[in-house]
């Protein structure tokens, strides 16, 4: 059982009546030659390992060394259980814990790249914020991991998953389309509009630069890891809802390759353009360099 | 089919690492071990350059930290990962970092050379994305690795029956060779062997490989 894209992924499952995480599992051993209780095992510890990072990023003590990035998701959280807020709660979640997990990340803690660490936060907040209600058993949880990453699979194969390579939206781009896919998977959509939803969430980050301040995974990376989170949770009741991507999933890839490959380097993880070259991100990046240099001088 | 760059579900749901970048940082750890495991040996001197975004973000990504961290044959969830740099100068491991100005044709370029006593050996790997590395030069010859399957690197002089050899000893030891690259310098130069193996080869298979007569190195590069 081999797939390469994310079309004949949707046909496997539907053709043998398999759930897409069954899809990916299945191609897994062929691939590997291990054993299905080993490749679920490790999945299992992958998850734990998302778990840990989501619970230490939400502390509010959590920082990164620049001081640039920590404790947002911990503000997030205390904003909702104050009950006051706009957007649903598991939503909120959502975005509370992929920051988190990113926050963690730029900390330099233990994370689980997904599929990036850059992007790490989107599917595991998205999971962790939706399995509750959803009534998920870790057997499902651990069911969503394939599936987002069997999305993602097709991203890395197809096109790229690297901002250097493709911008934010090979990372945050690719990350959101997973976690759209597997939150269908996991509210019990079909195999199809699992797809609709990864194609309608990535085709909203189409273009998406990556442009971190002073070359650091924190600004804007966290709070595109928020959105993303927010966006994969509405792309997924959207596809639920029946509501199909007028363009198919792998073309929506194929774009996204198309537009990577012809962003200007300034826009891929250079550091050079957007965001990082402001006043304010090329103030911030002198600050840093001054203090880094203060710190070797102090080594040495 | 062609075989995919990523071919397992955890390249994607992965690597566990210490953050903050896959492929500044757990990346970079996976460049400088292949590194350490083609020198084969306690290093005593590196020189790390950096082309392209490595060059820009490689303070700010601590892939510096986490170059050297492979140098020291870290992986890349090692709790030490943050203090490869400290833990280094400790153990007198110098490490030298340049920065190049050359166009590479990956933005995530590094090019590693270790030292000990008379011996160097120098790779240039890139790092692809989600953790993923390719080696794309050993020793100045053009390689296409990533790390993903066995492969037995050998350096070695260009003279007759050398293939044969090595080929013998890998039959002996019940070694099926899945790709086997050999390109040279000149006609009786310098060459290199790269030989993708389905089985793991024993220490002893390596040791006697570099018995030969012509054999300079035999190493091992696998990082799973």
């Amino acid at each position: 059982m081999r797939f390469q894209t994310i079309e004949a992924l949707v046909d496997l499952a539907t053709r043998h009546e398999m759930s897409l995480a069954e899809v990916m599992i299945a191609q897994e051993m062929e691939v590997t030659g291990k054993s299905r209780e080993e490749i679920i095992r490790r999945m299992d510890e992958q998850l734990t390992v998302m778990e840990r990072a989501a619970g230490r990023g939400v502390r509010p003590e959590t920082r990164s060394q620049s001081g640039l990035t920590g404790g947002d998701g911990a503000k997030l959280l205390r904003y909702i259980a104050q009950g006051s807020h706009l957007a649903g709660e598991d939503i909120l979640r959502a975005v509370a814990l992929a920051m988190g997990t990113n926050e963690e990340n730029a900390a330099m803690g233990l994370i689980c790249a997904t599929p990036t660490a850059g992007a790490a936060g989107v599917v595991p907040g998205v999971l962790f914020a939706h399995a509750p209600r959803l009534q998920a058993t870790r057997e499902q949880m651990i069911q969503f991991l394939f599936t987002a990453g069997a999305f993602g699979y097709c991203v890395a194969n197809n096109a790229f998953i690297s901002g250097a390579q493709g911008g934010c939206q090979a990372e945050v781009g690719s990350a959101t389309g997973m976690a759209a896919a597997a939150l269908v998977e996991m509210a019990g959509g079909t195999p199809r509009q699992s797809a609709h939803a990864f194609a309608i969430a990535l085709k909203n980050l189409l273009g998406l630069i990556c442009d971190p301040v002073a070359g650091l995974v924190e600004v804007p990376c966290v709070k595109r890891n928020a959105m993303g989170a927010a966006l994969a949770t509405v792309a997924a009741d959207m596809a639920l809802a029946g509501i199909e991507s007028r363009i198919p999933p792998d073309e929506v890839v194929q774009a996204m390759y198309e537009v990577g490959r012809r962003l200007p380097v300034a826009f891929r993880e250079t550091a050079l353009g957007g965001l990082a070259a402001t006043p304010t991100g090329k103030r911030l990046h002198d600050l840093l360099r001054a203090k880094e240099g203060l710190e070797s001088y102090d080594r040495s | 089919m062609a075989e995919p760059k990523y071919r397992s579900v955890f390249d994607i749901i992965g690597p566990v690492m210490i953050g903050p970048s896959s492929s500044h940082t757990a990346g970079a750890v996976r460049i400088g071990k292949l590194a350490r495991a083609l020198h084969g040996m306690e290093v005593e001197r590196a020189e790390v350059t950096f082309y392209g975004s490595f060059k820009e973000t490689y303070r700010g990504h601590g892939t510096d930290t986490a170059i050297t961290a492979g140098i020291l044959n870290m992986e890349p969830h090692d709790e030490r990962v943050r203090d490869a740099l400290q833990l280094a100068r400790e153990q007198g491991v110098a490490v030298e970092f340049l920065e190049s100005a050359q166009e590479a044709d990956h933005p995530n370029t590094a090019r590693v050379r270790l030292m000990s006593d008379t011996h160097m050996s120098e790779l240039v790997g890139i790092s692809i994305g989600g953790g993923k590395v390719e080696i794309v030069e050993i020793q100045g010859f053009p390689v296409h690795l990533s790390g993903d399957v066995p492969t037995v690197i050998i350096r070695h002089i260009d003279r007759h029956g050398m293939i044969a050899r090595v080929a013998q000893v890998l039959a002996d030891y019940a070694i099926n060779i899945a790709t086997m690259h050999v390109s040279r310098k000149a006609k009786g130069e310098q060459a290199l062997m790269t030989i993708e193996v389905d089985e793991m080869p024993p220490d002893e298979a390596l040791k006697a490989i570099h018995t030969f007569d012509g054999i300079l190195g035999a190493h091992l590069l696998y990082l799973p």
